[in-house]
């Protein structure tokens, strides 16, 4: 069974994000999405200072089996790109919502964050798949 | 309906992801797919390829029906347990499998070859029977288990009796003996040493049990496959298939020309296909990020290609692929990534050995 804390709101195409309280979320790929792509080999992220709206391809996970592309859930600006991921992609695989994050979004709205599933939501969309 | 191999049972209470392979529910990987390929790269690993398809041919004609029957001669094998690599063709010379051919006596070999092409193998295998006084019997009563890693054989030998490990004794690469209750093969799909055993249905769980005791990781097909491609050995149905020459797949090594009056079926069409080969498999090396993906479009100057195999290699620490290419191909080519085109560099399909680079 797949890992879905309480605290964290979820995208349909496996995103999650965690809102940090002070106008930034961070943003990250969830256990099921991570299970299904198998052991990543390559992250591309995005560049600190760009802007993206909901639903923008925003990163690129490469696993041995598949690349897959990463949405932008809300619409904000990168301010921080998890840097490890260059040299270490397997944190992603070992822990997804910790070490394993993609990027830190500064938002224009936080309704956009509140609008997303929560973890209840998000399983009910995986038992759906 | 999805066969299960005796092992099944093993793989789920490892919590190992299944897919389903050629109607096969097979483990695709226990846990993380490259820690199993580095297990096999630098220790032990250990294949559930119980779905292959083990025929025993006996019978006074059995050396002139594997010499009309396959593209490689068995006559070379002259030595009691040695094997020999060989494609069967059709009458197109494109290739029908690849398969193993063990050498008992001239009256008795071993086939094994693979459960995607079972079903036809089996009818073609008895198509081409017909004609010659041969007994054909598919052994589905037994399991088959690769130890693969440079520990392999040790770890394994630690469960052989004393005849066993005898008989395993200085036995070189490409053999196969049956010792006891085991046939054990100095064979494998990794580049690396180890053995092949084929044992009773019944005693497969056990074994797989006691390998796992002294520590050989479990590896799903995943890792088998990045594991083969590294070392450059083909996959039927993605390197090669019916449409396909051996020439054209890297197998040329594979045919036996010499002596000139063996018909061997699909001689006539490959002889014109060599006349006329336009075509070659070669490996291709890609150091940048992303990974080469099988399907995916070639070019060069001497025109288009299309990769067969693709992936990321785990012990390299980038991507590698098979690719068929013109004969022409230089030194570098193109391949279509994400809507780009990406330089690669081009080399003999072959990658890694015992672990090492071979590039």
């Amino acid at each position: 069974m797949s890992n879905i804390p309480a605290e964290l709101k979820f995208t349909n195409s496996h995103e999650w994000v965690r809102n940090e309280g002070d106008g930034t979320v961070t943003v990250g790929i969830s256990d099921h999405a991570q299970d299904l792509l198998g052991d990543l080999v390559h992250v591309d992220l995005p560049d600190e200072g760009e802007g993206f709206t909901a639903g923008d391809e925003i990163a690129v996970v490469e696993s041995v089996k598949a690349a897959s592309d990463v949405y932008c859930p809300v619409a904000g600006e990168v301010i921080e790109v998890n840097e490890e991921l260059e040299d270490s992609p397997e944190l992603v695989n070992t822990d997804p919502y910790g070490d394993g994050w993609l990027f830190k979004l500064k938002i224009e709205d936080e309704g956009e964050v509140d609008s997303l599933l929560d973890a209840e939501g998000y399983e009910q969309s995986l038992d759906d798949e | 309906m999805t066969n299960k191999t005796v092992l099944h049972g093993k793989h789920l209470e490892a919590g190992a992801k299944m897919v389903d392979f050629h109607g096969w529910d097979m483990p695709i990987r226990y846990g993380s797919q490259i820690e199993e390929h580095q297990a096999v790269r630098t220790s032990a690993g250990m294949f559930d390829v119980s779905h292959m398809t083990v025929v025993d041919v006996k019978g006074e004609q059995a050396t002139a029906y594997l010499q009309r029957l396959l593209a490689n001669d068995v006559a070379k094998l002259t030595e009691k347990g040695k094997a020999l690599y060989s494609a069967m063709l059709n009458e197109q010379g494109g290739v029908i499998d690849d398969l193993i051919v063990y050498y008992f006596a001239q009256d008795d070999y071993r086939l094994v070859v693979n459960s995607a092409t079972r079903e036809k193998d089996l009818a073609w295998l008895n198509k081409i029977a017909a004609d010659f006084t041969v007994e054909l019997t598919e052994r589905d009563d037994l399991a088959m288990i690769a130890v693969q890693g440079p520990k392999a054989k040790a770890i394994a030998a630690e469960l052989f009796t004393p005849e066993q490990q005898q008989a395993v004794e200085g036995m070189k690469y490409f053999n196969g003996v049956q010792a006891g209750d085991l046939f054990i093969a100095t064979t494998g799909y990794t580049g690396e040493a180890g053995y092949e055993i084929l044992l009773a249905n019944e005693q497969a769980a056990d074994f797989w049990q006691k390998l796992l005791d002294k520590g050989v990781v479990p590896c799903g097909l995943g890792a088998r496959d990045t594991l083969r491609l590294e070392a450059g050995m083909n996959l039927y149905g993605q390197d090669m298939d019916e449409e396909t020459s051996p020439l054209t797949a890297n197998m040329g090594w594979t045919i036996a020309w010499q002596p000139e009056d063996r018909d061997f079926v699909g001689r006539k069409a490959l002889t014109q296909a060599k006349a006329e080969q336009t075509e070659k498999l070669v490996g291709l090396v890609m150091e940048e990020k992303g990974v080469l993906r099988t399907g995916s479009k070639v070019r060069c100057e001497a025109g288009e290609g299309v990769i067969t195999s693709g992936t990321f290699s785990p012990t390299l620490g980038y991507s590698i692929a098979f690719a068929r290419v013109p004969l022409a191909i230089g030194d570098s080519a193109e391949v279509e990534m994400r809507k780009k085109w990406v330089k690669v560099k081009v080399v003999k399909p072959s990658f890694v050995r015992n672990g090492q680079s071979v590039l």
